[in-house]
């Protein structure tokens, strides 16, 4: 049994019921989508169709499109593919990491965490895929016997090893979030009004019926999923990050790469988790699930692996100068100095000075400080990934292969794409699916909701007094 | 034969209520159908009989089923069947197979658990499972009772249902 604190603020305001919470969240999937939603959704299209025209140039041409040359040969693409699995690790972390630790004001914010995470491993996905060129024989990563003589991948090669982690990473993460939506599928199908809904969402709910013994197999496939989950989100950066650590190339030959690209990936997650819920809360009116404790929270994660990736930062540039080698050292001094002193120095100040500012409480607590630093540390770790692969890059062992990199209207264009694409998909889901996990909130609303200490329920649980005196057995409320 | 299923269906309006009903009721001898719920009630468990799921388990043997295939795989397709001479480097390099067969651990883990729970629930697409009363999914604790199943007269049992603090009790009958 796991006792809250009085203390605590409620993680759920305005003395919900568990009938509140239901039409509160079934509001916006069964009502007419709003004027905002088709604006916005008007807008994801348009980048999509944009972004779309700009990819089948990049596929018809080639990525000679790309503003790369014989030195710098990754550029955006890899950036953005590394931005956006990074973005992508806070849904799992949400529901993972904090399932495990007993965290309860992860339930209201999962889902839409959850969904995120699925859309950004798309958009990343859609990055290696144009990067690698002849997209049509992607396949050829795959371990597939073939008819080049039974020629295998080489499995001692982080780009294979890519391909298993960030495919293991989607299918799980989808896997997780689908079996989390079964139950208030069910929900928007037994309240369903009209026959094709009904029909929909009762395809989409499994039949479910919630059932004692159902319950109990589906927290025990959430409790190892997240078990398993945990180690998956953080393997999956550390594997991203052996893309470059196994390398030599100066500035990307770091041992500290695993833990510092984890903790850069969990900041630009919450990051982007924030930006999405702040509005996502005013416009779908969810002010009472979504809270100022929420933020607050969300907030202190952000500044401490902010504070994580600028002891990163802080510690690479002394190895640089402690391990005495000179290739090391250039690199790193030509980051802050050299021609990208513009895109470190940037970096910088997104990522290590502006969490700083969440020290306040006041700016932990304001939602507008809130928004602009989650634009902000996004900002700042599209940085850091330009700058790691960049940087390193530009400057050649010989000056004379040394070369600047300028983007294409082709590379910004297919940056256009991931966020018509993850945009798209986003709009789809908040006006589709729930966008906060019912179940959960309904399972904590009596140890967290507002009415928690004045005993919500106590006025009915007096009616089975006088029954048969059997031992009482204490509710083991917890959220796992 | 017959293929209607008597039900007595209690609907409760809160969770600890219908645990202590759930709880009265098997002390009375009364053998309960099921607990319909729109979210986890924890503790219910024991107090209807039901033993630890052994998901876990199975999650287990899929994932080491997981890390076998994969791991074999490396080995014998770096090592036996296209051994590539690499600077005369190990061909069967363990370490470089880690990360490879701990994906595959997880992705079986994962999907084989999800697989067996589906299956082992009668969940997936399409399927329709009993719902006495569609209220289980918003905020109602719906309780029910198998008639031909028990030895008391429905009276009773609906007698005790509502002394154990259902707000509604009612019968239906279910053709399967």
């Amino acid at each position: 049994m796991q006792v809250t604190s009085h203390v605590r603020e409620p993680l759920v305001t305005n003395g919900k019921t568990w009938k509140d919470v239901t039409d509160d969240i079934c509001r916006q999937v069964e009502g007419k989508p709003t004027t905002t939603w088709y604006i916005a959704m008007f807008i994801s299209v348009l980048l999509f169709g944009y972004g779309t025209y700009c990819l089948y140039r990049t596929w018809w041409d080639g990525i000679g499109r790309w503003g790369l040359n014989k030195t710098v040969g990754w550029a955006w693409d890899i950036t953005n593919f590394v931005w956006w699995v990074g973005i992508g690790h806070a849904g799992t972390l949400i529901s993972a990491i904090l399932l495990l630790f007993r965290q309860k004001w992860r339930t209201s914010i999962n889902r839409a965490a959850e969904a995120m995470t699925i859309f950004a491993v798309f958009c990343a996905g859609s990055f290696i895929l144009m990067h690698m060129g002849r997209t049509w024989l992607a396949y050829w990563a795959l371990p597939l016997g073939n008819t080049f003589g039974s020629l295998w991948p080489n499995f001692n090669s982080p780009l294979v090893w890519d391909v298993f982690a960030i495919s293991t990473y989607l299918t799980v993460s989808v896997v997780f979030w689908y079996i989390g939506l079964i139950p208030d599928l069910a929900t928007i199908r037994d309240r369903a009004q009209n026959p094709i809904s009904r029909f929909v969402y009762g395809i989409l709910s499994f039949g479910w019926n919630g059932g004692a013994k159902d319950w109990q197999r589906y927290e025990a496939v959430s409790l190892v999923l997240a078990g398993v989950s945990t180690p998956l989100v953080l393997s999956v950066h550390t594997i991203v990050s052996f893309d470059f650590a196994t390398s030599l190339i100066p500035g990307w030959h770091t041992t500290i790469f695993p833990p510092y690209f984890v903790a850069g990936a969990i900041f630009s997650g919450f990051a982007m988790v924030l930006t999405l819920m702040l509005v996502t809360r005013v416009v779908f009116k969810l002010e009472d699930y979504i809270t100022m404790a929420h933020i607050e929270s969300m907030n202190k994660i952000i500044m401490l692996t902010g504070s994580i990736v600028g002891v990163a930062y802080i510690t690479e540039f002394f190895i640089a100068w402690y391990s005495g080698v000179e290739y090391e050292q250039y690199a790193f001094i030509n980051r802050a100095t050299g021609p990208y002193w513009w895109a470190y120095w940037s970096m910088m100040t997104c990522n290590v000075i502006s969490p700083q500012l969440f020290w306040f409480k006041s700016v932990r607590r304001s939602i507008a400080a809130t928004f602009i630093l989650s634009i902000i540390v996004n900002i700042g770790m599209w940085f850091e990934r330009f700058v790691i692969i960049v940087t390193s890059l530009h400057r050649d062992y010989l000056p004379s292969s040394w070369a600047y990199f300028s983007p294409t209207m082709y590379d910004i264009g297919d940056y256009i794409f991931s966020f018509g694409l993850f945009f798209t998909f986003f709009f789809l889901f908040a006006k589709f699916l729930p966008v906060i996990n019912m179940a959960e909130v309904k399972a904590v609303l009596k140890s967290s909701g507002e009415k928690s200490s004045e005993g919500y329920g106590k006025v009915i649980h007096g009616v089975a007094q006088g029954t048969t005196a059997v031992p009482h057995h204490s509710p083991g409320k917890s959220d796992v | 034969m017959s293929a209607a299923t008597n039900f007595l269906v209690g609907v409760y309006e809160d969770d600890d209520v219908i645990m202590q009903a759930c709880a009265d009721i098997r002390q009375q001898g009364v053998k309960i159908h099921e607990v319909y719920s729109p979210f986890p009630i924890h503790g219910i468990d024991p107090i209807l009989g039901y033993k630890r799921s052994r998901l876990n388990v199975a999650a287990f043997m899929f994932g080491i089923t997981g890390t076998i295939i994969a791991f074999s795989m490396q080995v014998i397709m770096m090592g036996y069947d296209w051994p590539m001479n690499i600077g005369g480097k190990p061909q069967v390099a363990v370490p470089s197979f880690v990360p490879v067969s701990f994906e595959m651990t997880i992705l079986m883990a994962s999907l084989g658990m999800v697989f067996t729970f589906l299956v082992v629930s009668g969940l997936g697409p399409g399927a329709r499972k009993l719902v006495l009363d569609p209220r289980f999914s918003d905020d109602k604790f719906i309780l029910a009772i198998d008639v031909d199943k028990n030895k008391l007269s429905m009276e009773d049992m609906a007698n005790l249902l509502k002394r154990t603090g259902a707000t509604e009790v009612s019968h239906k009958e279910v053709t399967a």
